[in-house]
């Protein structure tokens, strides 16, 4: 009876031999979790990670395809205790027992801290995190942007909040998956449109609560690189409370829940309309200030003006009234009213003094009503008075001439 | 002007006037761009329509806003 490998001449071929142990291997074993210590890890140009994972006495071969390396989050390190899920094989060409690793985790969420830690780092070194970058929320948002799941609760929280605070607000939802391999494709490809489209003051990105895988998408480089640059503010909401995100670091505002978000991007219509009816009754209040202010300022003016001329006119008339009363008994012909006369030489001019009459000498005398022509007899100077007496003493003997 | 400028603008507007180093004539004229500013501010307010709906992009930068069914 021949058995195959039984004889020489049923010696088994190699790739016989190892294709029947790698189909053996595989039927004994179904996708299991195995654990281990990380080893001489390379990953490979193909994109393919190789690795062993060994304990203190054995070792097995791992690999893991490249397709399958987007599902875990980052490479682990050297020595790094890890949980691997997959499936026991033979890799003929080697002739070597290998395990294809499909999934990995390792204790304390290292690969999940350690591919956040790398994000981040990455995004800091750009400048992405920088807090001057931060950008103001628009205090009055006509649209809101929402970049979500169409199904999600959030979308429904996002939507009855917004809607309870101001009815008036606009809210455009741009679908994106938010979970699974699709994700970071899906929401890079929704703020791309966002960006190019323009329309909305504001953008809500997120989505409710979920396992850390759910919510990995937003920890994802592409997708916080493509908030990063959101032409409009962006508001994170991702999960709850407690998860933080790599979304949460880049956008200009981290709210802790889509409800929260809601309430950040859109404010209550009663207080908008309050302020405006506020600022309008302060403006008219300062502007009835200030016209009344003028106002009371011109009447002062007024009234001022009206004194000040009315005391300019007084002043002038009295000083008129002083000059005439002075002009009044100035007047030579004031003087000859009262019955006095003036004495004048030939030549029209006046004798005010004694000492310029000679005896014989013919004067004229001015009087109220006419003119005496008349000589002098005699004339007597008074050494000891002064002219004005002259003028008396004169005065005397020309009057009795007449 | 947008809303949110326009109100912006009003505020500014407020504060000037409160300041005291102003002519009546740029008051007054303050107060009647304020006035301006309150009314098309308010008729903004007013014309707000809230919608709930879709952004769909027809071809590479032609978008569309479609209704869709309000979840509020």
């Amino acid at each position: 009876m021949k058995v195959p490998g039984g004889s020489p001449e049923e010696a088994l071929t190699i790739a016989a031999l190892t294709n029947a142990a790698k189909e053996v291997l595989e039927g004994a074993f179904p996708p299991i979790w195995i654990k281990g210590e990380v080893s001489n890890f390379t990953a490979h140009r193909n994109g393919h990670w190789y690795f062993s994972l060994r304990d203190a006495t054995a070792q097995l071969s791992c690999v893991v395809w490249s397709r399958d390396t987007k599902c875990i989050p980052a490479p682990p390190d050297e020595g790094m205790q890890v949980m691997a899920h997959g499936q026991l094989s033979v890799y003929a060409a080697r002739g070597q027992m290998q395990f294809m690793v499909r999934a990995m985790e390792a204790e304390g969420e290292g690969l999940w801290r350690k591919a956040f830690e790398k994000t981040k780092a990455a995004l800091e070194k750009d400048g992405l995190l920088d807090p001057s970058r931060k950008r103001m929320l628009p205090r009055f948002p006509q649209r809101v942007a929402v970049i979500t799941s169409p199904d999600g609760a959030a979308l429904h929280d996002i939507i009855s909040v917004i809607q309870r605070r101001n009815s008036g607000v606009e809210i455009i939802v741009i679908p994106a998956a938010v979970q699974g391999e699709t994700a970071p494709d899906s929401l890079v490809a929704a703020l791309d449109r966002l960006a190019r489209w323009r329309g909305a003051d504001v953008v809500i990105v997120g989505r409710g609560g979920g396992s850390r895988e759910d919510l990995w998408a937003f920890n994802d480089e592409r997708v916080a690189r493509a908030i990063a640059a959101c032409p409009i503010p962006t508001i994170s909401a991702v999960g709850h409370e407690v998860d933080f995100t790599i979304a949460d670091l880049v956008a200009d505002f981290r709210a802790a829940t889509p409800s929260a978000a809601a309430e950040a991007a859109v404010p209550v219509l009663a207080d908008i309309v309050a302020g405006i009816r506020g600022l309008g009754d302060s403006i008219r209040a300062a502007a009835e200030l200030r016209v009344r202010d003028a106002g009371f300022t011109l009447r002062q003016i007024s009234r001022d003006l009206g004194v000040r001329s009315l005391r300019s006119v007084e002043r002038r008339r009295s000083r008129v009234q002083e000059l005439a009363a002075r002009l009044e008994t100035l007047s030579p012909l004031a003087t000859l009213a009262r019955g006095y006369a003036v004495a004048l030489n030939e030549n029209g001019g006046a004798l005010p003094s004694a000492a310029l009459f000679k005896p014989g000498m013919q004067f004229a005398m001015e009087m109220r009503d006419g003119r005496v022509h008349a000589t002098a007899d005699d004339v007597i100077v008074r050494a000891d008075r002064g002219p004005k007496t002259d003028d008396r003493k004169q005065r005397r003997p020309s009057t009795g001439a007449v | 002007m947008t809303f949110e400028q326009n109100l912006e603008r009003l505020e500014q507007i407020a504060a000037s006037l409160d300041r005291d180093d102003l002519s009546l004539e740029q008051a007054l004229t303050l107060f009647e761009e304020g006035i301006a500013k309150l009314k098309a501010a308010s008729a903004e307010l007013a014309k707000a329509e809230g919608r709930v709906a879709k952004l769909v992009e027809k071809a590479e930068g032609v978008f569309e806003i479609h209704e869709a069914d309000d979840r509020g």
